[in-house]
């Protein structure tokens, strides 16, 4: 097994250092299905007006229709990535100019597409897992009377996401960007009537807010900068320009990409969001819109290049989240929020792969991409397992499943193998990649990542431990049996990704090759020999799991959380603190500057414009009295105005 | 006039003096009773006494010209004009005195009492040390002040002196304009008129005219009313202003009573035999009481014709001002 | 005899013809007061003749003169006709000034 592994990965390590192709072609020149890709966009746009604005009337079929306008992108999507792999190398960048979009002075931003190897990756995730989450959501919420609202949303969300990676210049990302905030927040308040959701949405679109505030300074920065938002142009121009703007664009980028994907300081939003309907989760805060702050990092590769400090604020950003996230990941007792500390943990690892520069954007969209299977699947056995638990999600009152859902125990198994990183499973490659690639770039980087692999070992064995194995801890309520095939099909779908989708683009489709030409490609030299990696990263992996078995398998498992444990327990069980930082750092001060802001506005602002108003109004009143319509009052005036200047001369002839 | 002149002539003698005094009083007491007069006829004729004071004073500075003129046009034209329109608006109105606008009294006299300040300070001021050329030279020069002043007007202000000319006609015309009333209506003919009386009397408006106070009475005092057919006392026969008031004064007085009814007594038998023959069927009115009812007890007054409508209120009713 | 004399009490004639101004509501009175006024200037006007020793500030009162008399015409005539529709001579009553 290490050996076939070395084999593997010896291949990757061998190629020579690539360079990032800028070029691009027209769609017209592509000619073929090229020309009509916008198509992506388009089917899931116009099943969410038919279901939004159709209202009532398309409930009957609604599902099916938001089904068929994601599943037909995805048919596009592979018929274009046969199209695109039958091109050269250099002519795989695609862009489809629609029309003007802004035009105001010297700034333009036009309504195009750009199609390359990155956003094809992109588009097969999104409209692949999506589909299969499509199909998922129509038995996982065939008892909720809005599901055509869900489904209309769903494909907001699609349209957005799609938008987003597709878009050919950053001001028409950003519109993506937001529109996957927005059905982000539909989303996760989709079950508005509950407090938590709708305070979830709440959190999750204040804090994507904040990341937006960068995404928006470094939009504006490349125009001050560059004089132009779209790609090409200011990738080309970035060489030129002051290293400290581009550094500052860099960060700026940054701070979006850790709001959007939930990193540190902006992720305590995502436990959060796990109140929206399981699919939700699957797909938008684990599969895919979670990962657009790696999609952006790594779509910017070329200024990140030339701004090697905000490299480093990527890399430490990503470290400290991947070790904190799997941490989290290790207390939490809710099945949703323990996945959802993996969720970041995960990103935490492409983030640092990204920040480790040209070495590492591969790495970090192969393990974006092997993620978005895994992490899917495991959300979507975890909705299975929450659909036939009456809603539940306290592990404490699980286990012993594997008697009762056997193919959701199956896909939640294939899932732990695709996360942990047993050869030869997704993350096998894709983990073992980033590892090897921090250890060659930055040691303590690397120690770090076999830390926290170890650490999802221990993890997701204890949640599939508390869930399915060992002792029945339910309530006396439920009577646990198996899904639907219409859940588990799309399930078992995603298993076999996880399963079998690292091998398949390290073998058949050689991902790292397809996507160098976009990212560009530096091989680093590692300190010990490749086996020597492996070893140490499958030991550790075996320690995980061997002390979460220990623990949670073999004993039993106390119904209520147990209350004499370390301070990390603690703190791990509360999130690390997220939500108490936030308020002490932020929202208290942010409270008491609104209150002083208030009162100064009540004081200080208004009492300035009041007071003007009433001293000008009791003049006002004062002077009325003049104004009496005698004319006798008049001619008194006239006296005193004669007196006066009759004075002023005549005391001025005096002086 | 001759005095004065001669007065004039001897620049700062004691006559001049005098003259200055007197008329220095004479104007400001005429000032002051403008003012102060509460009724308008007053106030106007101080104001003349004021003029004429000052016509005077021009007199008196070498302007024998000016002060006719003065006397002429001010005193004789112009304060004419003003007892005119006095006389149109209501002689009787008197102003009360009593200030309306608040603080307005004190205000005035502050402020006019700093520009008496102001004048007095900066004429004394600039004029302390002045000498006084005379007018007597120039009065001299054409060789007579109207000559003189003759000879200013037709050559050095001969455009001011148009230019006024225009302005004088133009007034004219302008109060020919706003004293015009434009006619609203039909112009109102002798038919029209006798038309709508004999309608009015339709109405029981009588068109005759109103009977002579004193007729058929036992005075023929104007403050009597006249006795009408049946002998009860008609108002509508006492003037106006006399209605109501006076004759009760007369009647209570016992003298007077007394007086009258001798006087009564006395009149000729032919006289009453005429009367006794002509009103027989009447009677009973050489009783005062009966003359005068409303000095009796309420029910037996008010049954005569004073049930007829009240005299129109016309024009000659002063205004209210 | 000193001019300041005259000018002092045309001054002072002035000023009462002000105080009329100010202080009387009925519109002849105040007429009237204006006249006053008038006349004190005149005065200071002959004053002054004699003082710089010729004619010309008698030309100028006698214009004055004829001047007031348009004056009393045409105000007299509004006056009547404030009269004639407000049965008032009270310069208070139409304070039509007011809004």
């Amino acid at each position: 097994m290490i050996s076939l592994a070395s084999t593997i990965l010896s291949t990757s390590d061998e190629e020579p250092a690539v360079e990032p192709i800028t070029a691009v072609v027209s769609a017209a020149e592509a000619g073929g299905l090229f020309e009509w890709f916008w198509l992506l966009i388009a089917f899931p746009v116009f099943g969410m007006l038919v279901l939004l604005i159709g209202g009532r009337r398309t409930n009957a079929w609604g599902h099916l229709l938001g089904t068929a306008v994601v599943l037909v992108p995805f048919g596009i999507g592979v018929a274009l990535l046969i199209d695109m792999m039958g091109r050269a190398e250099d002519q795989r960048s695609v862009v489809l100019h629609m029309w003007d979009w802004t035009i105001a002075g010297n700034f333009t931003a036009d309504m195009a597409l750009r199609l390359d190897p990155l956003s094809m990756v992109f588009v097969l995730l999104i409209t692949g897992v999506g589909s299969l989450i499509h199909i998922y959501s129509i038995g996982y919420m065939s008892h909720d009377p809005d599901r055509r609202k869900f489904f209309g949303f769903l494909n907001l969300f699609i349209a957005a996401m799609l938008l987003l990676v597709l878009a050919n210049n950053y001001l028409l990302l950003y519109v993506g960007w937001e529109g996957v905030g927005l059905a982000s927040y539909l989303l996760v308040g989709f079950w508005q009537y509950k407090n938590s959701a709708a305070v979830a949405a709440k959190k999750a679109f204040v804090m994507n807010r904040v990341g937006d505030v960068g995404l928006s300074l470094g939009i504006m920065l490349m125009f001050v900068t560059f004089g132009s938002v779209a790609f090409e142009e200011v990738f080309a121009a970035a060489g030129e320009a002051d290293g400290t703007v581009v550094t500052l664009i860099g960060l700026a980028l940054l701070l979006a990409a850790t709001g959007k994907s939930a990193q540190y300081p902006l992720q305590a939003w995502l436990l959060d969001a796990m109140e929206g309907p399981t699919p939700v989760s699957a797909l938008i805060h684990a599969a895919t819109m979670v990962t657009a702050g790696v999609y952006l990092i790594v779509r910017s590769n070329a200024l990140f290049d030339l701004a090697p400090i905000a490299l480093n604020v990527v890399l430490v950003v990503g470290v400290v989240t991947m070790v904190a996230g799997a941490v989290i990941g290790c207390a939490n007792d809710d099945l949703k929020k323990s996945l959802a500390g993996s969720t970041m943990s995960q990103i935490g690892y492409m983030f640092t792969a990204a920040g480790l520069g040209p070495a590492g954007y591969v790495f970090a969209i192969f393990h974006l991409l092997m993620h978005g299977m895994f992490k899917a699947d495991l959300f979507l056995s975890a909705g299975s397992v929450m659909h036939n638990m009456n809603d539940q999600l306290n592990m404490r009152r699980f286990g012993a499943l594997r008697t009762v859902m056997i193919v959701t125990t199956g896909t939640f198994f294939a899932g732990f193998l695709g996360i942990t990183g047993v050869p030869p499973f997704d993350s096998f490659f894709s983990k073992d990649d980033i590892i090897k690639s921090a250890l060659s770039q930055n040691w303590l980087a690397g120690i770090a990542t076999i830390f926290a692999a170890g650490l999802t070992a221990f993890y997701m064995t204890r949640q599939l431990s508390m869930t399915f194995f060992g002792k029945k801890r339910w309530t006396q309520d439920v009577k646990p049996k198996e899904s639907p095939p219409v859940m588990t099909v799309p399930m078992i779908f995603l298993s076999a990704g996880a399963l079998f989708g690292g091998l398949t683009m390290v073998y058949l489709f050689n991902l790292q090759e397809w996507l160098t030409p976009i990212t560009g490609f530096t091989p680093g030299e590692l300190p010990i020999p490749d086996w020597a990696v492996e070893v140490i990263t499958i030991a550790t992996l075996a320690i995980g799991v061997t002390l979460a078995w220990r623990q949670y398998a073999t004993r039993d498992v106390p119904e209520t959380p147990p209350v004499n444990v370390t301070p990390l327990t603690v703190a791990a069980r509360k999130s690390l603190y997220a939500d108490a930082i936030n308020e002490g750092l932020f929202m208290r001060p942010g409270q008491h500057l609104t209150r002083f802001l208030v009162w100064f506005d009540n004081r200080g602002v208004d009492g300035i414009v009041r007071g003007t108003a009433s001293g000008v109004s009791g003049l006002s009143n004062r002077l009325k009295l003049l104004q009496n319509g005698y004319a006798r009052s008049y001619a008194l005036t006239m006296v005193v105005g004669v007196l006066v200047i009759a004075a002023i001369f005549i005391v001025s002839r005096w002086v | 006039m001759t005095l004065v002149m001669q007065a004039a002539e001897s620049s700062g003698s004691t006559g001049e003096q005098v003259t200055f005094w007197i008329c220095a009083f004479l104007i400001v007491t005429g000032g002051l009773g403008l003012i102060l007069s509460r009724k308008t006829v007053h106030s106007a004729l101080f104001v003349a006494q004021t003029m004429i004071s000052l016509a005077v004073l021009y007199a008196a500075n070498g302007a024998p010209f000016l002060a006719l003129v003065q006397v002429i046009v001010y005193t004789g034209a112009v304060m004419m004009l003003f007892l005119f329109v006095l006389m149109l608006v209501g002689v009787d109105s008197s102003d009360s005195l009593i200030e309306t606008l608040k603080g307005q009294r004190v205000a005035a006299i502050l402020m006019v009492l700093g520009v008496v300040v102001l004048i007095v300070a900066s004429v004394g001021g600039a004029l302390s040390n002045s000498t006084s050329l005379g007018i007597a030279e120039a009065n001299e020069e054409f060789g007579g002040n109207v000559e003189g002043l003759a000879h200013l007007m037709f050559t050095t202000y001969l455009l001011p002196l148009q230019v006024v000319a225009a302005l004088l006609i133009s007034a004219a015309l302008g109060a020919l304009v706003l004293a015009h009333r434009e006619r609203i209506g039909e112009r109102l003919d002798q038919t029209t008129l006798a038309n709508r009386r004999v309608a009015a009397f339709g109405d029981g408006v009588h068109p005759g005219g109103l009977p002579n106070p004193g007729v058929l009475a036992s005075s023929n005092a104007i403050g009597t009313p006249a006795l009408l057919p049946d002998g009860t006392p008609t108002e509508l026969s006492v003037p106006v202003p006399l209605r109501g008031k006076k004759a009760p004064e007369i009647l209570n007085d016992p003298e007077l009573i007394k007086a009258e009814q001798a006087e009564i007594e006395s009149i000729s038998e032919s006289e009453s035999a005429i009367r006794d023959a002509g009103l027989a069927g009447i009677g009973g009115h050489t009783d005062l009481s009966d003359v005068y009812p409303d000095q009796l007890d309420p029910d037996e007054a008010g049954t005569g014709e004073t049930e007829l409508p009240p005299a129109p209120d016309d024009d000659a009713k002063p205004g209210d001002a | 005899m000193d001019p300041s004399a005259y000018v002092i009490l045309s001054g002072i004639l002035f000023s009462i013809g002000a105080l009329g101004v100010l202080l009387r509501r009925n519109a002849i009175v105040v007429f009237m007061s204006v006249e006053l006024m008038l006349n004190s200037a005149n005065l200071a006007f002959v004053a002054f003749a004699r003082m710089h020793g010729n004619l010309d500030g008698q030309v100028i009162a006698f214009f004055v003169m004829i001047v007031a008399a348009a004056e009393v015409v045409v105000g007299l005539a509004i006056l009547m006709t404030i009269f004639r529709t407000r049965r008032s001579a009270s310069v208070d009553e139409p304070s039509l000034l007011r809004n």
